[in-house]
């Protein structure tokens, strides 16, 4: 890392989150806001939508919070402006300084998974900044979610800071700080409660409409071949009608699923899915004429309900990316058992579907 | 209404002979299923391990192993037909590619 301090000009001018500058032996630091204000509660909501997610940082380096001297505490975090945000917005009245790491925009667990919120960029980072020159102890705190990239042993080896891991929430550093840097058993546990399962779901939304829309064009241009109906735009209107179940098996695949995670039977995502998924292919068999399909045979109506199925339980599946509990060996698994059946059911679906196309065509 | 996955696929392996008491793992554990007993680390709910790797990772003696990696159904379908580890990178995700997150 060059200069680890080159980051300050990239604070100039100054963002609304700083509200001034302390003079240290080694640099004068920004001092951040320990309050949110309505850019960054909108930033906040947007990057929840996915949007502006790929760029949505703070430039890494060394911060001040309060008025921190060479004994106040060193808490380190990710550049993920979401994470800086939910963790100043906890310190008022907090003396400390805080430590923004190179986590390319993601937040402190995923980071972590992926090696970015490392041993390598920590030790690395604190050894440019100097750190040893400002502070007289040798403690950083980091966030318990920091522990999956970080081997706290060689941390101290590479840069002699001892780390000691504060609470999963940021909610809790005040107490855990003030406790003495005691964490109870509840700061340390992760959860998934509902509302926390509910702030995922935009995001799965928006990440899996291009698919469902590609899903859309097909079933358009098979009903275009067909010659069901007469011109494009009750051609383009039956098929929003047909697309109806699909669309019901993207919202349970995306949002029912999540919403409800804890309610449906079964430990499996792909079959708390299917169980759901095979709701809106059922009203199909039972209420054909509600969705346009009052003059279709049962191949097209198994295949809606097969490829709707299919559809809620693999974005269900998808859903374990999310979460804060399955494992990699789990999911594996499931995709071993999820995987041929996934292809099969959508193959056969789709042929069903184009067979009837094209006999119509041919008619 | 405690969220359970799976069970019996955890990865995670404790060698007790290695282990030299020092509780990392048992801070690290966002599941909070290891604990100490009689000076030695201890597996509680085998079943309640999400292969995160951060008590592995926070072991000075080599004791604890578990196999990490990026578990969302993408990245192993990824894995999968590139015959690599799962992975989320479209191209190459350090040189801007466009992964999931």
């Amino acid at each position: 890392m060059k200069n680890a301090y080159d980051y300050l000009k990239l604070l100039e001018p100054a963002p609304a989150w700083i509200t001034g500058y302390t003079e240290t032996p080694i640099a004068r630091i920004p001092v951040i806001s320990t309050e949110l204000d309505s850019f960054d509660r909108t930033g906040s909501i947007k990057v929840r939508l996915g949007i502006g997610r790929d760029n949505y940082t703070v430039p890494p380096g060394l911060y001040a919070v309060g008025k921190p001297d060479n004994t106040s505490p060193v808490l380190v975090t990710a550049n993920y402006k979401l994470t800086f945000d939910s963790l100043r917005s906890e310190l008022e009245g907090v003396n400390a300084w805080i430590a923004v790491l190179d986590t390319k925009g993601i937040n402190v667990w995923c980071a972590a998974g992926k090696g970015t919120f490392g041993t390598a960029e920590l030790a690395g980072r604190i050894n440019a900044l100097r750190l040893r020159r400002l502070v007289s102890h040798n403690v950083l705190i980091l966030p318990q979610l920091g522990a999956p990239g970080i081997a706290a042993h060689e941390v101290f080896r590479l840069c002699g800071f001892k780390v000691v891991y504060g609470p999963v929430r940021a909610a809790d550093i005040k107490d855990f700080l003030f406790n003495d840097m005691k964490a109870t058993e509840e700061m340390r546990r992760v959860y998934f409660g509902l509302h926390e399962r509910a702030s995922l779901v935009p995001i799965e939304l928006i990440h899996n409409i291009k698919p469902m829309l590609v899903i859309f064009g097909i079933l358009l241009l098979l009903n275009l071949i067909a010659g069901k109906y007469t011109g494009f735009v009750s051609t383009l209107g039956m098929t929003a009608l047909n697309y109806i179940p699909y669309l019901a098996a993207f919202i349970i695949g995306c949002a029912i699923v999540p919403l409800l995670l804890p309610r449906i039977p079964f430990r499996s995502f792909a079959l708390k899915g299917l169980l759901l998924g095979l709701l809106p292919g059922l009203f199909v068999l039972l209420f054909p004429g509600a969705f346009g399909y009052a003059e279709d045979g049962w191949p097209v109506k198994l295949a809606v309900l097969m490829i709707t199925s299919v559809i809620a339980s693999f974005l269900s599946l998808n859903f374990t990316g999310s979460t804060t509990y399955t494992s990699l060996s789990g999911v594996r698994k499931e995709m071993k058992y999820a995987l041929k059946p996934y292809i099969a059911a959508g193959l056969l679906g789709l042929v069903f579907l184009a067979a009837d196309s094209i006999s119509r065509f041919l008619n | 209404m405690k969220l359970r996955y799976l069970k019996n696929v955890s990865t995670l392996e404790l060698d007790k002979e290695k282990c030299i008491g020092c509780e990392m793992c048992t801070l690290v554990c966002p599941h909070r299923i290891l604990v100490m007993n009689e000076g030695k680390a201890f597996i509680t709910d085998k079943d309640l391990c999400m292969e995160c790797g951060a008590c592995a990772k926070n072991c000075p003696a080599s004791a604890i192993s578990v196999q990490v990696g990026v578990g969302c159904a993408i990245a192993v379908l990824n894995g999968l037909f590139r015959k690599t580890a799962p992975n989320c990178d479209s191209g190459s995700l350090l040189k801007g590619g466009k992964g999931c997150c």
